[in-house]
């Protein structure tokens, strides 16, 4: 399922073999309207002969580049509600594939990006996969954020046998043939969040969340291990999706008093959470507050003041003191700007194209299915460490850390679990 | 439950009410005294909200010392720029769908798409942080056990403050004897001489101008992004429905009775039953009062 060259200058070219192109060149985005194509080529100058456009309209006419390149999809919300914790995953994956056309491209080929905004809509989602399996016939997609949006485009990886590489962390239950799952699952973060609070910070606990699969499949994975650890449940509440007003949950935590709260609270409810929490006297210094969806993006949206001294659990912080991950915020924030911060799904997302590229490598093709076969067992270098594809059931084997927020906005990692951690979607409970 | 909670479930109870009395009672003079249903009014909160973003920012950037007091700014700034956005609005776009209620529902809500869609562009998709003053953070703690957050405070002190403020603009002002007038009864108060042009605009400037304080004051308590405004229409058109369009002190004490109820179930049930409790006692009371608790009676 390779794309072919769109080049269509190469056969006109009277030239050789010119060098290799810088690989921002071939970053083609597709997006609405076409007219703003960044490379698009004003057909006027097309029809000119190439000796007369002098360097820079070689460049953009790519003559006489007979190299194929192979075809990307990125599904994600640029636009709408999701918009806010998704659209900046595309960077991190858009500079993956800069890195791997840098290097070389994959299997010699260079990697060409198609773009699909879904606009929030699971609709647009089934619809776009579907347009970018079956018309542009990429390679693979990286995509998808709400496990609805993942859900919605399962029918059309399943009939074009297509293959998506999915980089958020959620609450486990699936093992779809054409998916890679390369976040952690509940689980993974969950298990070892509960484990630590009880083993450091108190043995009582309060489950607080939104009302959604999310949230709900994880405290049903956390109350059978808080049973486990000795310690004690004192409450559990679940606020609709997009609440603004927990008083009275907060209330509920100070009658209860819990040593521990363990937060799924996700979206814009983080950061009326978060603000009413710090307003009524609970700044984390009596309870523990830890999170699994409070990254260093949705810090920014709370305000660091606010999230300051509260604890997440996740796979990836930036605050990681590793050569790979200082190389990798330095190369993140020198491409998109200095204050941008990274959260664990975009770091997740940047590996995500990794992998599937490694994965290509070894199975020397395209096609998803042996793609997906030689996934299996694949390791990656990643800023977060060393991750595995899981030999049979397409998850990542992976650290995870507990961090604490500090006042900067970034966070203190107190505790990083010894060894990667084995994905278990299903867990028996 | 101890004493203690039920003191500041009360609390909480009369904070929920100043916040949907705040974000409703610029629907309801725009919605209930001039009939325009305008689904975009949540954007307008929102276009609020980032304005005091931006003057908060300002107010880091220029003049730091300040910082404290950057509210008192913010909220007149918002409610200014928000006001004077909603005159544009009228003027250009609102005017034209007067006596068509469908068409104004469906082309106010392309507005409201519209604005998301600008919010998210110009300030991105993220939320935006923005920054509480010290001296309104953390709580006030009357006795031992019993803490009231000061940004709730402060919130209904302004409510307080600005509800005062628009009864007296209406009841208590030429302006507000106009507008009463021309809700009343267009033709008549043309014939008497009223600019009535004029008094739509002035009236919905003056709407989109307290949703402005409302976007301002609930970067207090809640988040900033470019769907917030969302979060909060449906509440207010809730608030002004149950109270029964074209009355003020409706929407008033409907914004009480859903506060105390929706505080008071969530006490004793989980927040997804306490609302869904709520929207099923609002469809059963207009179920038996289709014009809401205080309709006005008039002759048809």
């Amino acid at each position: 399922m390779v794309g072919k060259s769109t080049n269509r200058a190469s056969q006109t070219s009277p030239c050789g073999h010119p060098p290799p192109l810088p690989a921002s060149r071939l970053l083609q985005e597709r997006k609405r309207p076409p007219s703003r194509l960044p490379y698009r080529i004003n057909p006027a100058l097309q029809r000119l002969p190439p000796r007369l456009l002098g360097a820079s309209g070689t460049l953009l006419t790519r003559p006489a580049f007979a190299q194929e390149t192979v075809k990307l999809g990125l599904l994600h919300s640029l636009s709408g509600n999701v918009a806010i914790a998704e659209a900046s995953l595309v960077d991190a994956e858009k500079m993956a594939v800069e890195e791997i056309n840098a290097a070389g491209g994959v299997l010699g080929r260079q990697i060409e990006l198609i773009v699909e905004d879904c606009a929030s809509d699971n609709s647009v989602f089934a619809e776009k996969a579907r347009k970018l399996l079956e018309r542009d016939k990429v390679a693979a997609i990286v995509g998808c954020y709400t496990s609805a949006s993942r859900k919605a485009v399962l029918p059309a990886l399943n009939r074009a046998k297509g293959l998506l590489f999915y980089p958020t962390y959620y609450e486990g239950l699936e093992q779809d043939k054409h998916v890679i799952y390369t976040s952690q699952e509940a689980t993974q973060s969950v298990v070892a969040a509960v484990e630590w609070l009880a083993r450091e910070k108190g043995k009582s606990f309060f489950l607080v969340g939104s009302d959604y699969i999310y949230p709900r499949t994880c405290n049903k994975i956390a109350k059978p291990t808080i049973a486990r650890v000795g310690g004690k449940l004192v409450g559990e509440e679940y606020a609709p999706l997009g609440h603004t007003e927990f008083s009275s949950i907060i209330n509920k935590i100070k009658a209860a008093k819990p040593d521990c709260i363990y937060s799924t609270v996700v979206g814009g409810s983080n950061v009326a959470f978060y603000k009413q929490l710090r307003a009524a006297g609970l700044d984390g210094t009596k309870q523990t507050l830890l999170s699994t969806v409070v990254s260093e993006n949705e810090i920014e949206g709370i305000g660091k003041e606010n999230a300051a001294g509260y604890y997440a659990c996740m796979g990836y912080f930036q605050s990681l003191k590793n050569p790979k991950n200082e190389r990798f915020v330095k190369a993140f924030k020198a491409k998109y700007g200095a204050g941008r911060v990274i959260g664990d799904p975009m770091q997740v997302a940047y590996n995500s194209v990794h992998l599937w590229a490694r994965a290509a490598t070894v199975a020397k093709s395209f096609d998803p299915e042996k793609v997906r076969d030689a996934a299996a067992n694949i390791e990656l270098d990643a800023p977060e460490g060393l991750v595995r594809v899981h030999a049979t059931n397409q998850h990542v084997w992976k650290k995870v850390r507990v961090g604490r927020a500090m006042p900067d906005g970034q966070f203190d990692i107190v505790w990083e679990s010894p060894n990667p951690i084995e994905p278990n979607p299903f867990p028996k409970l | 439950m101890s004493t203690e909670i039920v003191v500041m479930q009360v609390f909480n109870g009369v904070s929920l009410f100043t916040i949907l009395l705040l974000m409703s009672i610029g629907l309801a003079i725009v919605f209930g005294l001039m009939g325009v249903i305008n689904m975009a009014h949540g954007e307008l909160m929102a276009l609020g909200a980032y304005v005091t973003y931006l003057t908060a920012g300002a107010f880091s950037h220029y003049a730091p010392q300040w910082m404290d007091v950057y509210l008192f700014v913010a909220i007149p700034v918002a409610f200014v720029a928000t006001g004077a956005f909603g005159w544009l609005l009228e003027r250009g776009f609102v005017r034209h769908f007067y006596n068509r209620p469908l068409d104004t529902l469906l082309a106010t809500w392309g507005l409201s798409l519209i604005f998301q869609q600008t919010y998210r562009s110009v300030f991105g998709p993220q939320e935006v942080s923005v920054p509480l003053p010290a001296w309104l953070s953390g709580a006030w703690e009357p006795f031992v056990g019993i803490q009231l957050p000061l940004n709730r405070l402060f919130i209904i002190g302004l409510t307080a403050v600005v509800t005062v403020g628009v009864v007296l603009l209406l009841t208590r002002t030429r302006w507000g004897l106009r507008v009463r007038a021309v809700t009343q009864n267009r033709p008549m108060s043309a014939a008497v001489g009223i600019d009535t042009n004029r008094i739509d605009a002035m009236t919905f400037a003056l709407g989109a101008g307290l949703a402005g304080i409302a976007g301002c004051v609930f970067t207090m308590i809640g988040s900033t992004n470019p769907g917030t405004g969302q979060l909060y229409i449906v509440d207010a058109f809730i608030v002004v429905v149950f109270g029964g369009v074209q009355s003020l002190i409706g929407t008033a004490l409907s914004g009480l009775a859903i506060a105390q109820s929706q505080t008071t179930l969530e006490s004793v049930m989980s927040g997804s039953m306490a609302r869904v409790t709520i929207l099923v006692l609002v469809i059963v009371v207009l179920y038996f009062r289709p014009n809401g608790l205080f309709a006005r009676k008039a002759r048809s």
